[in-house]
């Protein structure tokens, strides 16, 4: 495993990234808009060291916009992003997204796209490779035992596009682990799955989180699918943070009614 | 005498070993990552550089490598920022090269037997000068390939991914778009503008059916592209066929029988009885 020091170059070691104080992740005031409209109005969040906070909302909410601010794939128009202890930027992007695992919604992959599930999560390691350096035998050792925990050992050398939805969105865990990250952010990892794909994605995630220590932002919109590892709830409406706290304080019926918008059903608390 | 003794053979026989090569690579990052209307927009736009090179009189090489290159800075920030549907605002250059090309031709004087070869191509007058131009452009495509494969491959089965880790991914993807200009630039007076994307897309879309390995995907998508300019040359001489028309037909099927024997078609009937069982 690469340690933060004299292992890591000049350039990065002299960064926050490598050793930030403070929270994990912190923004201030974000506002991004979209031809569409506006995606986050002025949106406030922080996320201390290993924490596992979880953000529910209904469809348009901005919980995807949100994760995009915090590895820099969006640049808010207004307001303040500082993520381990940088902020993004148009030229410190790379390097910060190096240290973030990002797993994106599900999509329809090509069942003849030409890469095998084990070149796929290799993909994770390339960012810190850097350009002109292969992967070696550190890199195939932490594929393997990434591979290995996710329980893809078996299908390994399968084309990705022969894969299930489920295992697809294994592979997308084990890549973003592969990565060694420091933050891992998850969206909507079990949208479209059956329930069995779902139970084992929260039972991945809650491990992944014991065993690693992770600073871990999962994005959904099915709050049942939050493993109990996840103790902080943000809930996201319209673009802003509409309430928030722990899943005690907030994950009651007619809470999850109002932010979805349905009355509750009469009867229950 | 052997044909391959004739010195305009041995030039066409090199022109066919570069433009083969070169084009039959950069075909499978169009293959790949689904860019083929794209891959025809840039083809077309150096197709129109070049004739706006006749009609001017200086190197018809400078018009389309600039048209080109200035169709790959457009189409590409147009088609991400998703300022306008990518399909309209492709369209849009596509027609508009088509449009210039004629214009240029019909602005012409003379007898336009230049214009008429960029049509065409001309693969067994090709100079010397164009070879090494040819050689260059290949050498540099297939470096590229070798040098940043990991990169490659990361952007083009997963782009947003690739950017998620830390590659440069946008860097890459323009870059891959401009050796695609490049290579067509340098192929278009041999193999000729109407032609040249066949030889890109035939043999890449051939290999893609045979290999989930994309490694072996650009080795076989280069011999079926070296291996098609070889046989179209030998097979127009000896029926005294135009060569860059013959060539695509070669390639052609090359790609139909590829499609016939693909064990990805066997793999797609069986992906679909898994998902009704």
């Amino acid at each position: 495993m690469r340690t933060c020091g004299s292992s890591l170059p000049r350039w990065e070691r002299s960064s926050p990234v490598s050793g930030a104080a403070g929270p994990a992740i912190k923004i201030e005031g974000a506002v991004v808009a979209y031809r569409e409209g506006v995606a986050l109005n002025g949106v406030s969040f922080e996320a201390g060291e290993g924490e596992f906070i979880g953000i529910i909302g209904p469809n348009g909410a901005g919980k995807t916009t949100l994760l995009k601010v915090i590895n820099g794939l969006v640049r808010p128009h207004r307001g303040r992003v500082r993520v381990l202890g940088m902020e993004p930027g148009r030229h410190n992007g790379g390097l910060i997204r190096k240290h973030i695992g990002y797993v994106a919604q599900v999509r329809n992959i090509d069942p003849r796209l030409p890469i095998s599930v084990r070149e796929t999560v290799t993909v994770g390691a390339f960012g810190k490779l850097g350009l002109f350096r292969r992967p070696g035998e550190i890199e195939r050792r932490r594929v393997a035992a990434v591979l290995e925990m996710v329980g893809l050992t078996r299908l390994a050398d399968r084309p990705l596009g022969h894969l299930s939805g489920g295992e697809q969105q294994k592979v997308a865990i084990a890549r973003a682990l592969v990565q060694e990250p420091r933050i891992l952010l998850l969206d909507e990892p079990t949208m479209s799955l059956d329930r069995e794909a779902r139970r084992d994605i929260v039972e991945l995630t809650r491990m992944v989180h014991e065993s690693r220590r992770l600073t871990t932002v999962l994005v959904t919109h099915d709050f049942e699918t939050l493993p109990t590892a996840c103790r902080r709830i943000v809930m996201m409406k319209g673009g802003r943070i509409w309430r928030e706290g722990t899943r005690e304080a907030v994950l009651d019926d007619s809470t999850l009614s109002e932010l979805f918008s349905v009355a509750p059903v009469s009867g229950r608390s | 005498m052997a044909i391959w003794e004739y010195g305009f053979m041995q030039n066409a026989m090199l022109a066919g070993l570069f433009g083969g090569l070169a084009c039959s690579l950069v075909g499978v990052f169009v293959v790949t990552a689904g860019l083929s209307f794209i891959g025809v927009c840039i083809v077309h736009s150096a197709f129109a550089g070049a004739l706006l090179g006749v009609w001017l009189g200086f190197n018809p090489l400078i018009g389309a490598l600039a048209f080109s290159l200035l169709a790959t800075v457009v189409i590409g920030p147009l088609a991400d920022r998703g300022e306008i549907n990518a399909d309209t605002s492709i369209g849009f250059i596509f027609t508009l090269m088509i449009g210039l090309a004629f214009i240029f031709v019909g602005l012409m004087p003379g007898a336009r037997t230049e214009a008429l070869n960029l049509f065409w191509g001309s693969i067994l007058t090709v100079s010397g000068g164009t070879l090494v131009f040819m050689g260059i452009v290949t050498l540099v495509v297939v470096t590229a390939v070798a040098a940043f494969f990991k990169e490659i491959q990361a952007v083009l089965c997963h782009r947003e991914v690739a950017l998620a880790v830390g590659i440069p991914a946008t860097a890459v993807f323009y870059g891959l778009l401009v050796l695609t200009g490049a290579t067509v630039t340098a192929s278009l007076q041999s193999i000729g503008g109407l032609l040249i994307y066949a030889l890109i897309l035939n043999p890449a879309a051939a290999a893609y059916q045979l290999t989930y390995s994309l490694k072996r995907m650009f080795l076989l998508s280069g011999v079926f592209g070296v291996g098609s300019c070889w046989v179209g040359l030998a097979i127009s001489y000896l029926l005294n066929l135009p060569t860059g028309a013959v060539i695509v037909v070669i390639s052609s099927i090359a790609f139909a029988a590829a499609a016939v024997l693909s064990p990805k078609r066997r793999a797609r009937k069986w992906l679909k009885l898994q998902s009704t069982t």
